[in-house]
């Protein structure tokens, strides 16, 4: 770890100036935010993120730490920990999938620490992102190449992917987020604006150093989630390797309106298989306004396949991220939902 | 108040008596090898080779000495021969590694150290290191068995048999012949690889945590060229160890020449990363088991050939074959070990280090054996148990396998198993049940300790044993206060010190075995010289008291069966000779057991889960039934992890290990593990040793991975040959 500048700002204006600051005086000196530290320090600590300034958001940014539900939209503070929003009773209940999302990632420990715009912004796991002595990454020093093709690559992405970069997006939360059509509030040096959160992540084509369509110095201080027939019927399911404290092999979030067993609208993301948060738009296509049963579910996860592409070793994530559809809206139909 | 969970005291059981050092551990109070606070330290990082093989061209310390706070940068320029070349461990000497680190620019392994900084801050240390600019002449490594340039070499020194395997076999009526393997697993306790080194003049003292401390310290003696004398290695306790702590490592050596040289104590806390080549691991194994039985299912012929990793430097070789085709009865047997010489640091000993693979694939293709003749798998073992071991035909001091079978199998419900895979189900799961035989050679060596009994009925106990979390301090107490008839609270016991008496290396399971019995021939001997005779423990303070004595000290030391007298010499200079198991001339000892597992297979999506295991297990006298239950479900859940999570995996372009960290290296969490229960079966053997002891520190891991494997093959009717078994090994086509 190089050493670096610390400032805990108190309030948010302040923390734009000193976010910005450094840009303006030279371009090399990024100011990096720091909100639960569960992935930033983590990388520094590993060579991969070398920040010279660090602003630790903790202080500033508290005010953007409430869970409200107001009966048409849930607003989530970016700064909530994950353990907190995981365990609110309107979460719980209303958006069961976002629940679920968060109480199924990391640990005990990283949701106390972690924040949801944290949170959002995780890196990649993928190993040679993750070693700053292997030379070919194109995330980590443009045009180097990508030691991940042809590397050991069980765990990389099969969506999404480009010649330059297959490294997975491995959140839980996006996913979630993702099928229930989520917007972002952002603040930044040249004010505050909202997005979709789907437009938040950008695929990696020729440029996977570039992530997100964040501005320079802008800070996440709200989600907001609207509340649709599908909302109380939704649900996360995540496949892995071990019980718990584990990145997803492949994830699905679903969320459903059924008349009978009929489709009126659904919702698919899929975590651990693509490079963002992905929505697998086609299948949706595919269900709406039919019957949900194992034989439109199974079309339905083959469509979202079809442009799959695979690695030396990550091959069974299609057939795996395929099963995990057809479980994940199979028991989505069959949960209890009330409408409310 | 009796604790159900194990058994209580009753003929073979001893008492369950508390952990010795359980309040230490639990308020944090135990000192471990890096919580010693040592004036004026220095924190030394390891630079690590990030090639696989070649040469180091050039070193740039320059932007690496300007960082404030930076003492002094190591190379392979500046260390080189201060480190004598000494014979390894595998050639009679000392150490598990024998490339010297920063002996030369030769690059022999990914992960090897080429630099170590010295400075005044752990994070200093490790900015500095990142500042070293490197620059290599690279060679392509062979990473693994089939990599172009590596050493393939049968060992047929190691080769076993009887009988005329081919002809039997190429007659027989059931045959299997089926191949497996194992991956490279790590043992990741969870106490770093720590060294501290502190010269007072000529002497030096090493903080190290070990399985063998005597072992470093007449290993590091012959390195640095000093009197053993002038070294004490100390390390009251070991945070885990698994086989990763049993033998010198040359960090030790790099730390203490550090320290002479900048004349301050040096401290090393290798990273989690650096720990998976700065030591021993479980390296990749491959196996051929061809067997055969008549309609009966009677094995006439049965045949295990592996094949192992090793280093270039040092052929390592566990041949776990020595037992797996000792288990059963079998008139025509063969064996043959091969070792693959790689571009890798060299391995070592691993819990279970060959009874783990060589199980695995023996108990797995027994499984296929039994379901090819239509037979419980069960039975299939009934009908081959046998009362002597098949190649030189000796007796079993003592073998409980089929009670062993009985015992875990009534109380897992193996009875009502439908045979047929894929026949039971709960819900979304697939249900498979599977069983295996567990073995652990009882093996022993020679130990001396101390004993001092006081006039006010305080007992202390002394030897240089090891307290890996195994029970070592509790087991000392315990066997001095039986012996001598005092409560265990007033029993002290000192360990981890080259200072007391020597014992052999806390591996093997023979930590007990091998010092109990001298514990005990200390207090024999206290009791002779208060003429207590023949009578019971009860009464030795009585005589304590009567001979107005203030203390009497005994010093004991105990040779083990199968072991020459001049054996006992080596034992004071740290060297390793264990005997038992299916090594000696007269007779077979193996300690047994029987491990029963239901997995569960999600129907959709093929998470594999161990949902319940139960094991049984006979081990001769059990001094702690809490403790060494403590081992015996340790030992499953690590079968268990063994099976289905870790994994260390290689990049082959440059012989890396791209997951050794703990997020990317598996091991299971609390949420995998469900039911495990291990029953002790009641064991009498007055021949293995004077304690009656066999040892439950590897046992209860060995047959865990076939198990699994033979339920998974009950489950979904996929016989998976090939650890660890993953989601997809299981998956079936949308
Ligand atoms: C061992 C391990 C296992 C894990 N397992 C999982 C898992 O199973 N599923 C899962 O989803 N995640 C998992 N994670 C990732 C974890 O959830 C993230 O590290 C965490 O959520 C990050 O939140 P944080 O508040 O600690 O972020 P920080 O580390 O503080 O920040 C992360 C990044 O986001 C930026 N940032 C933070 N907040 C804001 C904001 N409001 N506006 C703009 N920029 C911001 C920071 O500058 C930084 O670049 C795991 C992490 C670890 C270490
Ligand atoms: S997959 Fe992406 S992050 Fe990984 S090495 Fe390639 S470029 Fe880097």
């Amino acid at each position: 770890m190089q050493p670096f500048h610390y400032s805990r700002p108190v309030s948010l204006a302040e923390t734009i100036v000193s976010g910005t600051q450094k840009h303006s005086r030279n371009a090399e000196a990024t100011a990096t935010f720091l909100a639960g530290g569960t992935t930033l320090i983590d990388l520094m600590k590993l060579d991969v993120m070398r920040p010279s300034h660090v602003v630790d958001l903790n202080s500033s940014a508290r005010e953007f730490s409430a869970i409200r539900f107001d009966g048409s939209t849930l607003r989530l503070g970016a700064f909530a920990k994950m353990a907190t929003v995981a365990d609110h009773p309107d979460v719980i209940s209303h958006f069961p999938v976002i629940a679920q999302s968060l109480s199924l990632a990391a640990s005990a420990q990283l949701r106390n620490m972690a924040t949801l715009g944290g949170n959002l912004l995780q890196r990649t796991r993928c190993a040679y992102f993750r070693d700053p002595s292997w030379a070919a990454c194109n995330k980590r020093s443009p045009g180097s190449g990508c030691a991940a093709i042809g590397g050991v690559n069980r765990q990389h992405a099969v969506l999404g992917t480009s010649k330059h970069c297959i490294a997975t997006y491995h959140g839980d939360f996006a996913q979630a987020l993702m099928a229930l059509d989520a917007a972002i509030m952002l603040i930044g040096p040249d004010g505050a604006r909202s997005m979709p959160f789907a437009s938040l992540h950008l695929q990696p084509g020729n440029t996977p150093h570039l992530e997100t369509s964040l501005r320079p110095g802008e800070i996440i201080t709200e989600i907001l989630v609207p509340d649709g027939p599908w909302t109380r019927r939704s649900r996360y399911v995540k496949v892995r390797d071990r019980q718990s404290y584990e990145f997803a092999v492949a994830s699905v979030a679903v969320a459903l309106a059924l008349e009978g067993s009929m489709v009126t609208d659904v919702r698919i993301a899929l975590g651990g298989l693509a490079t963002t948060p992905w929505r697998a738009v086609d299948a949706e296509d595919l269900l709406r306004g039919r019957r949900l049963n194992e034989a439109s579910a199974t079309e339905a996860a083959r469509t979202a396949f079809a442009g799959a592409v695979a690695q030396a070793h990550n091959a069974f994530k299609i057939s795996v991220g395929q099963s995990a559809i057809v479980r994940a809206l199979l028991e989505t139909a069959a949960m209890e939902a009330h409408r409310g | 108040m009796a604790d159900t969970r194990f058994p209580q005291a009753t003929g073979t059981m001893g008492q369950p008596y508390r952990r010795y050092e359980a309040l230490e551990k639990v308020n944090g109070s135990a000192t471990y090898a890096s919580d010693v606070k040592l004036a004026k330290t220095a924190h030394a990082y390891l630079l690590t080779s990030r090639i696989g093989r070649g040469v180091i061209r050039s070193l740039d310390l320059v932007e690496a000495r300007a960082i404030p706070g930076v003492i002094e940068i190591l190379t392979h320029q500046t260390v080189g021969e201060s480190i004598r070349q000494t014979q390894a461990l595998y050639t009679g000497g000392y150490v598990a590694d024998s490339v010297r680190p920063l002996g030369s620019a030769e690059i022999a392994y990914w992960g090897q150290p080429i630099a170590m900084v010295l400075a005044e801050s752990y994070e200093i240390a490790r900015e500095a290191a990142r500042k070293i600019g490197v620059s290599y002449d690279v060679s392509e490594p062979a990473s693994s068995f089939d990599s172009a340039g590596v050493d393939m070499t049968a060992l047929e020194p190691m080769n076993l048999g009887v009988g005329d395997f081919k002809a039997a076999y190429a007659n027989a009526a059931v045959k299997i012949d089926a191949r497996y393997s194992t991956p490279v697993q790590h043992h990741n306790a969870m106490e770093l690889f720590a060294t501290q080194c502190v010269w007072d003049g000529n002497r030096l003292t090493v903080y190290e945590p070990g399985q063998y401390l005597n072992n470093i310290k007449y290993g590091l003696a012959e390195q640095l060229g000093i009197d053993p004398e002038l070294i004490r290695v100390v390390n009251p306790y070991v945070g885990g160890a698994f086989g990763a702590k049993g033998f010198l490592t040359q960090r030790t050596a790099l730390v203490a020449i550090a320290a002479r040289r900048i004349g301050r104590p040096v401290k090393l806390v290798a990273t989690r990363e650096q720990g998976f080549f700065l030591s021993a691991y479980r390296a990749e194994t491959r196996h051929h088991v061809q067997l055969a039985a008549d309609s009966t299912g009677r094995l006439i012929a049965s045949s295990h050939e592996g094949w192992e990793v090793t280093s270039r430097a040092d052929v390592l070789a566990l041949g776990g074959n020595a037992i797996t085709l000792r288990l059963y009865g079998c008139p025509n047997i063969e064996g043959r070990v091969n070792v693959a010489k790689t571009d890798r640091s060299t391995p070592g000993f691993m819990r279970g280090p060959g009874e783990v693979p060589y199980a695995f694939a023996f108990e797995c293709a027994l499984d296929e054996l039994a379901y090819a003749l239509k037979m419980d798998p069960v039975e299939l073992r009934r009908v081959n148990d046998t009362k002597v071991e098949p190649i030189a035909g000796l007796p079993y001091t003592s073998r409980s396998l089929m009670q062993c079978f009985d015992a875990a199998g009534a109380a897992f419900g193996w009875a009502g198993k439908t045979a047929a895979p894929g026949s039971m189900r709960d819900g979304d799961w697939l249900l498979g049940w599977g069983c295996a035989a567990a073995f652990y050679p009882t093996q022993a060596g020679n130990s001396a300790a101390r004993v001092r009994l006081s006039s006010d009925g305080r007992v202390h106990v002394s030897s240089a044993g090891h307290e890996l979390g195994q029970g070592m301090y509790t087991m000392m107490a315990q066997v001095a206060s039986e012996q001598l008839g005092v409560p265990i609270e007033h029993v002290t016991v000192s360990l981890g010190d080259t200072d007391l008496p020597p014992t052999i290396v806390a591996g093997g399971s023979a930590g007990t075995a091998s010092l109990a019995p001298a514990i005990m021939s200390a207090c024999d001997a206290i009791r002779r010289r208060l003429q207590t005779g023949g009578s019971p423990a009860a009464d030795v303070m009585t005589a304590m008291r009567a001979s107005g004595l203030g203390n009497i000290e005994e010093f004991a030391e105990t040779r083990a069966h199968g072991l020459p007298p001049e054996s006992v010499q080596g034992m004071y200079r740290g060297r390793v000779a264990m005997s038992g198991g299916v090594h000696l001339p007269d007779r077979v000892q193996l300690a047994f057991g029987a491990q029963f597992v239901e997995v569960r297979i999600h129907a959709r999506t093929r998470e594999l889960r161990v949902s319940r295991a139960v094991g049984a297990f006979a081990a001769g006298r059990i001094i702690n039934p809490r403790t060494a239950h403590g081992q015996l479900v340790g030992g499953m859940i690590w079968g268990i992890s063994s099976a289905l999570h870790e994994q260390t995996e290689i990049d082959e372009r440059n012989a890396s290990y791209i997951n050794a960290n703990l997020a990317d290296y598996l091991l299971p969490v609390n949420a995998d593990i469900a039911d495990v229960q291990a029953i002790m079966v009641p064991e009498e053997d007055n021949l293995v040793n004077a304690a009656g002891v066999k040892g439950v520190g590897e046992v209860g891991t060995v047959g865990m991975a076939a198990a699994i494997a033979n339920a998974v093959y009950h489950a979904t009717g996929k016989r998976l040959r090939d650890l660890p078994l993953r989601i997809e090994h299981v998956l079936e086509e949308v």
